[in-house]
């Protein structure tokens, strides 16, 4: 092996004994293999919970509780275990549809969303210019093609 | 306050939130310094995380000024300066006594698997992160670290993740003296996982990645090797004839679920979410270690499971070892390298972005726009 001098640390963390055990090995005894439950934080919304825990952590974030049409996706799909598709798929499903909610709370707001900024295109003009107008022409030619093939068909 | 919020895929803005408030006396709420736009939170922007609902605020690596302390805190005082774990934890459960920070029980009541992390969808516990001007950060005594002497802002925000994760990665390589590592990825991640692996004793370490300027940037901040597997035939085969055919000791999986290329993961993990996310580079990974090998796993998956080859997982007598960094745990070590000048963390940022900047900051690392290799968002709030 070459000299590796150059490398400031270089095998200054070598450890032999790093065997693929670690950190398991570093069991508890019997005795302490429970652990202790810290003092639970008050459930002020409502916080869907997995079907595999016992019960709420002691601590969880409160943000965005389940509301509208997506909340009762996924109220459905926290009735499954957490290796079903069904408690997945539903939840992918929910956060679509959440979008689309999102959208129609911002005009019942009397806003309707500047996608394009919430998409970064300042940024995009900025430094990839050439790929923001290919996408613009690319989206062009198939508007066009799709709105040439519905109107050939009538 | 003002705080980062998720619209849907690849749409974030900034808006108006309530401030956060003291809900458990272990509680603290911090003013945000500086808070990183990570590669996972990428998942989360591209809305292949399953959970992730309209209204969130992501960011799970930031560090701020102590502002109101609920009333069980005792190791911390109104203005520290911390650190801030991504990885939320009781440091009583039966796995935060085994040190397994990243795997706190008590963080957490969405799933069994995941523990609690800031900003990252409510399938790691529906927390709003850091990319906001305020945050709860809950269990305060125990994660949240003051911000040593030495150690500037820019070189704390990167001890939150990046850094300890890095290091992990290359150290559940089990690297021995002369080993030759791998790392699949040159983000942030896999570049600090390739400059880790040499103070584990690597005798080679090999980067890959098809972004030019990364693999430039991993050359000269890693003093690795690289290759752009976009001119290799087949990386795997090529990893090999680098390696006396036999295969590298260590491969690392730096990249995750947004690994690029190939068609048959990309369609079937990214765009019809059928897998759970696209395993390419862990595919690579399994393939290219020799046998006996370690494959080690930093790089992010969602839930479900994935398309990879776990006959010759067997067939190989590879260890795969993979977890989320056990922040806590490491900090004490890393924060001395950092010090001593072994690790450089802060020349991994390339952008820093006023936080109302959160949309065009997203879309910069993104797309990788402008040599873009790690953003900060810099909120402001005084």
């Amino acid at each position: 092996m070459e000299n590796k001098d150059h490398i400031k640390g270089w095998g200054i963390d070598a450890d032999a004994k790093n065997d693929p055990t670690y950190p398991i090995k570093k069991k508890l005894d019997k005795k302490d293999q429970t652990g202790k439950t810290p003092e639970q934080q008050p459930k002020l919304v409502e916080v869907l919970t997995s079907v595999e825990r016992p019960s709420l952590s002691a601590v969880f974030g409160d943000s965005v509780p389940p509301s509208g049409v997506s909340g009762r996706i996924r109220r459905f799909a926290f009735e499954y275990g957490e290796g079903a598709f069904l408690h997945w798929l539903p939840l992918i499903f929910a956060d679509r549809v959440n979008e689309i909610e999102g959208i129609v709370d911002d005009i019942k707001k009397g806003a309707f969303p500047d996608i394009l900024s919430e998409r970064g295109m300042k940024a995009s003009w900025k430094y990839n210019k050439t790929g923001v107008i290919k996408k613009v022409v690319l989206l062009s030619l198939v508007s066009f093609v799709t709105i040439r093939m519905l109107s050939g068909k009538k | 306050m003002r705080a980062m919020n998720y619209r849907g895929p690849k749409r974030v803005r900034i808006e108006e939130k309530p401030m956060p408030e003291i809900l458990h006396p272990q509680d603290a709420i911090v003013r945000v310094v500086r808070s990183c736009i990570c590669g996972s939170d990428l998942h989360l922007y591209n809305g292949s995380v399953p959970d992730t609902r309209v209204g969130s605020t992501f960011g799970h690596e930031f560090v701020g000024v102590v502002e109101e302390l609920g009333i069980g805190v005792r190791n911390l005082k109104i203005g520290d300066t911390v650190i801030v774990p991504f990885n939320i934890s009781c440091g009583e459960c039966v796995f935060c006594k085994q040190e397994l920070y990243g795997n706190c029980q008590e963080a957490n009541p969405q799933s069994s698997a995941v523990g609690g992390i800031f900003g990252y969808s409510h399938m790691a516990g529906g927390y709003d992160g850091g990319q906001a001007e305020y945050v709860r950060v809950p269990y305060a005594d125990v994660g949240p670290t003051k911000v040593p002497k030495g150690i500037d802002l820019d070189d704390a925000v990167l001890l939150t993740d990046v850094v300890p994760t890095g290091y992990q990665a290359a150290e559940m390589g089990g690297i021995q003296k002369g080993d030759t590592v791998v790392v699949f990825g040159a983000g942030p991640i896999g570049i600090m996982a390739a400059k880790c692996a040499w103070l584990f004793g690597a005798g080679r370490v090999i980067v890959i990645d098809y972004v030019e300027y990364r693999l430039e940037f991993a050359k000269n901040y890693a003093s690795c090797e690289v290759y752009n597997f976009r001119s290799m035939q087949d990386p795997v085969q090529a990893i090999k004839k680098l390696t006396d055919d036999l295969g590298a000791d260590v491969c690392i999986d730096a990249v995750g679920a947004e690994a690029a290329v190939d068609a048959f993961h990309t369609i079937t993990g990214r765009k019809l979410l059928l897998q759970a996310g696209s395993a390419t580079a862990l595919e690579w990974a399994i393939n290219s270690v020799k046998k006996g090998g370690i494959v080690s796993i930093v790089g992010v998956y969602g839930p479900t499971g994935n398309f990879v080859p776990v006959g010759n997982i067997v067939n190989k007598g590879i260890t795969v070892r993979a977890n989320q960094a056990s922040v806590k745990r490491l900090l004490t070590r890393l924060i001395k390298h950092v010090q001593n000048g072994i690790i450089n963390p802060k020349e991994l940022i390339t952008h820093r972005l006023p936080l109302e900047e959160v949309a065009d900051a997203y879309r910069i690392f993104s797309d990788k726009l402008d040599n873009c290799i790690k953003t900060v968002l810099i909120p402001s709030a005084k």
